[in-house]
């Protein structure tokens, strides 16, 4: 059984005017990572609070663990959230933030402080518990904002983009721990991000938005290998997936697949690259210049990994090739996959 | 380039200095001499036996001061002052809670909700007293009129004339007065609270109540005191109510330090007890003046 159903749902702002959903089908898995990924004003958060039921959807239905609870206010839908900013009470210590929800729903002082103790053991702040939010840096906020989320052991988790307040290097360790959170308690999570390194690590599936639509929906590797449109294809993957227009296609190659011709074997499709500039970065080489496939040159970009050596200059001219296997073909007009075109070298 | 740079001259409005004293020249020069001087006469005068016959100024030490403890009058003043202040500070602060509940809900029309609950705020004191006045006649009042249609009372109500009702009278009109300014205070203070602790507290499952005393009440705490010190200080330096509707009657029970110091001073000409009476307002107000600014000191901190 699904533990979060939407059906058909539909949400919109100013009187009709902004369809931020605009007709979303989605059904979590039980214990599942799901990644609601799209760049900002997609509609992802507008659907994780329509999930937490702060807001109404203009149309459709949400269902939790097979109940239908549309109309119902958030506390009636045993989850928890944890928003971007973590939402702390300013005014009460970490261990009356964590047991508040507790308390909302009548639980005795020992079992409840007992609970407590434990969310606070797993996230490893019990030695926090009576300081005031105010008093603990962005990394102990989140873990405290989270103790909080566990302690009712809800049926699904919603976080919305929690790492984004945190700086460049503790969000990797954070994100490091969320997972294994995660897998420890084995809660279905819903985890709204744009970033799309946080949603590739995290997610056991991921939902890329885009204008209140799901564009695409699959595992990390699906949504980067084959991706179901030009916008899933351009969004995800830095630096994105090029796509050379050919008549009434584009094809499409990862930056990494793109390699001087002598290192590519088997079938594979060439292409002249009119080197024009060269990027070192964490040990890759980025070659930003034009190839021809069809009829008007199209920009493209090569990442060439350390272990390729080939001399490589900009105002060159260089033979590189992709494998056959890696392009992929999509319709112009629609954006959409469509099917293999054969390339003729 | 360089050369045009240089022809900019320092002018004097680049001056933060010079700009500071300038804007605040015309405030300290008005507060001395509107509150700074009399306060100094006020002082000088309850050590004199000025009176409004014989202006000259003789020093009689404290005595205005016994004068003033040996009367009963004073006594009833001061209590009644406190009592007011009190009750009408309660009052302000749980009705200008409620309606900033209201007034922060979404419906239509709001904006013109918010405007109507303002007006008595807006309104001088001495006019919506003397409206209250005629609301509160013992032969014309309305009140009474729709009292006696409603069948619960049978003869008129003696609003102003009895002690008791008297008392509740000038009460209400101060809270009536107060309560929007209250209620605004605290909207403000409602709608700084990020939007996310509320969203948060209704997802951890608290209703109504909890939502409000556990998250809305703490978080406005400093914004609700001034709210209540605001009106506090209006009840406890008003003598227009009381000099409207009752001018201290009946037989000085609605008495308060301001109106008796007027009565006092400026009516019975006794300037230099008018000013001894007066000069018990000042501690209080020093106060609640500290109060407040702690208040929002506090606010500024967190």
């Amino acid at each position: 059984m699904a533990v979060v159903e939407v059906r058909n749902l539909h949400k919109h702002f100013g009187a009709g005017k902004v369809h931020a959903i605009d007709g979303i089908d989605l059904s979590t898995e039980e214990g599942e990572y799901l990644v609601l990924l799209g760049p900002s004003g997609c509609g992802k958060t507008t659907l994780l609070r329509t999930i937490a039921g702060l807001e109404e959807p203009t149309e459709g239905d949400v269902l939790i663990a097979g109940q239908v609870v549309t109309g119902l206010p958030p506390r009636a839908r045993k989850i928890a959230m944890v928003f971007q900013s973590y939402a702390l009470y300013p005014h009460k210590s970490v261990l009356a933030n964590i047991v508040f929800p507790l308390r909302a729903s009548g639980m005795e002082r020992g079992p409840r402080d007992e609970r407590a103790r434990w969310a606070a053991g797993l996230l490893d702040i019990e030695h926090l518990m009576d300081r005031k939010p105010r008093e603990l840096s962005g990394g102990e906020r989140q873990r405290v904002a989270l103790a909080r989320a566990l302690v009712r052991e809800p049926t699904v988790f919603l976080l919305d983009e929690p790492l984004s307040n945190l700086d460049a290097k503790l969000r990797t360790s954070a994100r490091d721990e969320l997972k294994r959170f995660q897998e420890e308690i084995g809660t279905t999570t819903i985890y709204v991000t744009h970033d799309q390194t946080e949603a590739m690590g995290l997610g056991d599936r991921i939902a890329v938005m885009s204008d209140g639509k799901i564009r695409q929906i699959g595992p990390p590797v699906e949504v980067y290998d084959d991706p179901a449109d030009t916008f899933v294809a351009t969004f995800i993957g830095s630096p994105p997936m090029n796509l050379v227009t050919r008549g009434s296609t584009f094809v499409g190659f990862r930056p990494e697949h793109l390699l001087p011709v002598e290192i590519v074997s088997g079938e594979r499709v060439t292409m002249t690259l009119d080197v024009q500039r060269m990027e070192y970065l964490s040990g890759d080489r980025h070659v930003y210049g034009e190839v021809t496939i069809g009829d008007a040159p199209s920009r493209v970009i090569a990442r060439l990994p350390a272990t390729v050596t080939t001399p490589i200059a900009a105002g060159e001219k260089h033979d590189f090739a992709v494998p056959a296997a890696k392009l992929r073909f999509f319709d112009v007009e629609t954006g959409l996959r469509s099917e293999p075109v054969r390339l003729g070298s | 380039m360089a050369a045009g740079l240089t022809r900019q001259r320092r002018k004097l409005a680049d001056n933060d200095g010079v700009l500071a004293w300038a804007f605040l020249a015309p405030s300290v020069v008005y507060i001395l001499a509107l509150v700074g001087l009399p306060f100094i006469l006020a002082i000088a005068f309850s050590f004199s036996d000025v009176t409004g016959g014989d202006p000259t100024f003789d020093w009689v030490g404290f005595a205005n001061f016994s004068a003033i403890f040996d009367d009963p009058v004073f006594w009833a003043s001061l209590r009644n002052t406190f009592v007011f202040t009190v009750i009408s500070m309660v009052l302000i602060v749980i009705f200008g809670k409620i309606l900033a509940n209201i007034l922060i809900a979404d419906f239509r029309g709001k904006w013109v909700v918010r405007f109507l609950v303002l007006l008595p705020w807006t309104t001088p004191v001495a006019l919506s007293s003397i409206a209250w006045l005629w609301l509160l006649d013992s032969v014309f009042s309305p009140i009474d009129y729709v009292l006696r249609a409603l069948g619960l009372i049978e003869n008129n109500v003696y609003w102003l004339g009895q002690p008791g009702l008297a008392i509740g009278s000038v009460i209400a009109v101060h809270v009536w007065r107060l309560v929007p300014l209250a209620a605004v205070i605290m909207l403000a203070g409602m709608l700084a609270i990020p939007k996310d602790v509320q969203e948060q507290a209704a997802v951890d499952g608290a209703g109504f109540w909890r939502r409000m005393f556990e998250v809305t009440i703490p978080l406005t705490a400093p914004v609700i005191a001034i709210a209540a010190l605001f009106g506090a200080i209006f009840t406890f330096t008003d003598m227009t109510v009381v000099q409207v509707l009752t001018r201290g009657g009946p037989n000085n029970e609605t008495q308060v330090l301001t109106s008796w110091a007027y009565f006092r001073g400026i009516e019975g000409s006794d300037i230099g007890q008018g000013a001894a009476i007066a000069l018990f307002l000042f501690p209080l107000l020093l106060a609640a003046a500290i109060a407040i600014l702690r208040a929002v000191r506090r606010m500024e901190v967190s």
